[in-house]
């Protein structure tokens, strides 16, 4: 919406002056996607100023990360972006084998490209959803939910969980995929592009949705950069910056995909964006399901990594093994400092470590995107119209478990 | 760019700043001194062969036996040239000191925010410098590693104190 005031003489605009306003949003709202506090100062319906407060759902998941073995970490990495808790887990683990220098055999490269995927199609269906139905688009919700849940009930049958999967392991996985299972996520794939047309008629000709989106919350390609801004909320503004295709991990460079890119910047891009990945990551998902190699899941790395299941309970020796890596965790690490970033559906997410040596990191840090996403809030909303906010802050696509970790 | 020509680069540029050059698996990571760090970091980002602009992290390590404290991390991006170098300054516990690089990368703002936040770190010159994940009135730098895990058994959080002013009315009000 734009501030229609040149309609308005001066003379009127004098008697219509109103005093300056301090609003309170949040923490506890339903459109700021989890406890988000801004105290906004308006001018009529102008914002002057934006202060976004975070920390409410600070759970030290840093400093807790120095206490716990390189292997226990990973159910805490779950709960930092609860959306799509695969990705973070693949980010954490690529990050750990990295810094172990374990190679992962390739069907598991295949297989976490795939979840992954799949993580970001459920991620991105529960932002269009919440964020449509944040600025009235309220029909597309349901939908959206229809398909997420298939998604979700795939994990379930992977993995056991629906949010909190805590699927790979560092050096692999928890367990292979069965062929029934991909076949059923095949047919997924299959009807998905489908789906996503559906969406786009729904709202793409929308003219409430283009008022409310076009030409708001614009930043520039420059500034997006200045700003730390990652993911879908950069490459809104032009920027083709994906992990996925600059720093490859997985199989993201064994199968052919583009990186959309919008051109304005504003709102409505960050949502073609996001609505072009639907139709690449389904891609991804079919090419890997297509080609995906045989083979075992876990690399070789008998210090880091917990040996077979069937062995465990047939074979004294790796019972200890496993015993030993269950009670103590590793006992050693390679020393040294290490960052690794993955696309997750948000944006960068990235690791770094400081290792000493021991088994438990001496340091983690957890670069989170929506941490970043939320300090240019009020570069996206200052001077516009208090209901933008809104619109803003589901076109940023944050969460708060991951921000405040 | 090779990450290491890079920090040759910068020894090269600032040969009293430079400390130590280290290198792990693929990345380099340049230990400087604080001093000079705007310096250093506005010369990387505007030098058109490093171009490094996009701050990726910035974040605050704590090693308490060393000499010089703690460290300030810069991870340094460019998303021209895809290449990638982080600068480690070190900085004293008795001057917790070190200059913000607010001006140069906005997207500093926050995480220097955090460092000074967890580790107790000044930022001079940054804009807005207050607790960012603690509540405004807590006592400790939790990212310190002698800042205990766990608290004392039975101790209560006393609670903010601007919530303790809107509870003055309680008893009158007879909510408990």
């Amino acid at each position: 919406m734009k501030n229609n005031s040149e309609g308005l003489d001066n003379s009127e605009s004098v008697r219509l002056a109103t005093k300056e306003l301090t609003l309170q949003l949040g923490p506890q709202h339903p459109a700021t996607h989890g406890v988000l506090r801004i105290v906004l100062d308006l001018d009529g319906e102008t914002i002057v100023k934006c202060t976004p407060y975070v920390g409410y759902l600070h759970r030290g998941v840093e400093k807790l990360a120095e206490h716990r073995n390189y292997l226990q970490i990973m159910p805490l990495t779950d709960r930092l972006d609860y959306i799509s808790s695969m990705s973070n887990n693949i980010g954490y683990c690529e990050a750990v084998e990295k810094l172990f220098g374990i190679e992962l055999t390739e069907r598991t490269k295949f297989i976490r490209t795939i979840v992954g995927e799949m993580s970001r199609i459920a991620n991105h269906l529960l932002w269009l959803a919440t964020h449509a139905l944040d600025i009235g688009a309220m029909t597309i919700f349901l939908y959206c939910f229809r398909e997420r849940e298939k998604i979700l009930d795939l994990f379930e049958r992977l993995c056991g969980a629906r949010l909190t999967v805590s699927y790979p392991r560092v050096g692999g996985l928890k367990n292979d995929v069965d062929p029934q299972w991909l076949d059923d996520l095949y047919k997924f794939t299959a009807e998905f592009p489908m789906r996503v047309d559906q969406y786009e008629t729904l709202i793409n000709k929308n003219r409430i949705w283009l008022r409310r989106t076009k030409g708001i919350g614009v930043i520039s390609a420059e500034e997006a950069i200045n700003w730390g801004l990652s993911g879908p909320a950069l490459r809104g503004s032009g920027v083709p910056y994906d992990i996925r295709k600059v720093m490859p991990y997985g199989a993201y460079d064994k199968v052919k995909w583009e990186v959309p890119v919008g051109k304005n910047g504003d709102i409505y891009d960050r949502y073609r964006v996001r609505m072009d990945e639907f139709r690449q990551s389904n891609s991804i998902i079919r090419q890997c399901i297509e080609i995906l190699p045989e083979g075992p899941i876990m690399a070789d790395a008998p210090k880091f990594i917990l040996p077979a299941k069937d062995k465990v309970l047939t074979d004294m020796e790796h019972l200890i093994h496993h015993f030993v890596l269950i009670t103590k965790g590793p006992q050693t690490a390679p020393e040294g400092e290490i960052y690794v970033a993955t696309e997750v559906p948000k944006g960068e997410l990235g690791f770094y470590f400081v290792s000493d040596g021991t088994g438990k990191p001496y340091r983690m840090r957890v670069r989170s995107p929506s941490f970043v996403h939320v300090s240019a809030l009020p570069k996206l909303c200052e001077g516009e119209l208090i209901a933008d906010i809104i619109a803003n802050i589901g076109s940023i696509d944050i969460v708060l478990g991951e921000c405040d970790r | 760019m090779e990450p290491l020509d890079i920090a040759n680069k910068i020894r090269e540029k600032f040969p009293l700043d430079v400390a130590d050059i280290t290198g792990f698996r693929d990345q380099v990571f340049v230990s400087v001194k604080a001093e000079r760090i705007t310096d250093m970091c506005r010369y990387l980002y505007e030098d058109p062969d490093v171009s490094m602009n996009f701050l990726a992290d910035l974040c605050g390590v704590d090693y308490p036996d060393r000499k010089f404290r703690f460290e300030v991390i810069y991870n340094l991006y460019s998303i021209k040239h895809n290449h990638r170098i982080i600068l480690k300054a070190l900085i004293p516990e008795d001057n917790p000191t070190v200059d913000s690089v607010v001006p140069i990368w906005n997207g500093a703002n926050w995480h220097e925010r955090e460092a000074c936040d967890m580790y107790g770190i000044i930022f001079n010159g940054h804009p807005d410098l207050r607790r960012i994940l603690m509540p405004d009135d807590w006592e400790g730098f939790p990212l310190r590693k002698d800042y205990p895990l766990k608290g004392k058994e039975g101790a209560e959080y006393r609670g903010f104190e601007e919530l303790k002013e809107l509870h003055t009315h309680d008893k009158e009000w007879n909510i408990s």
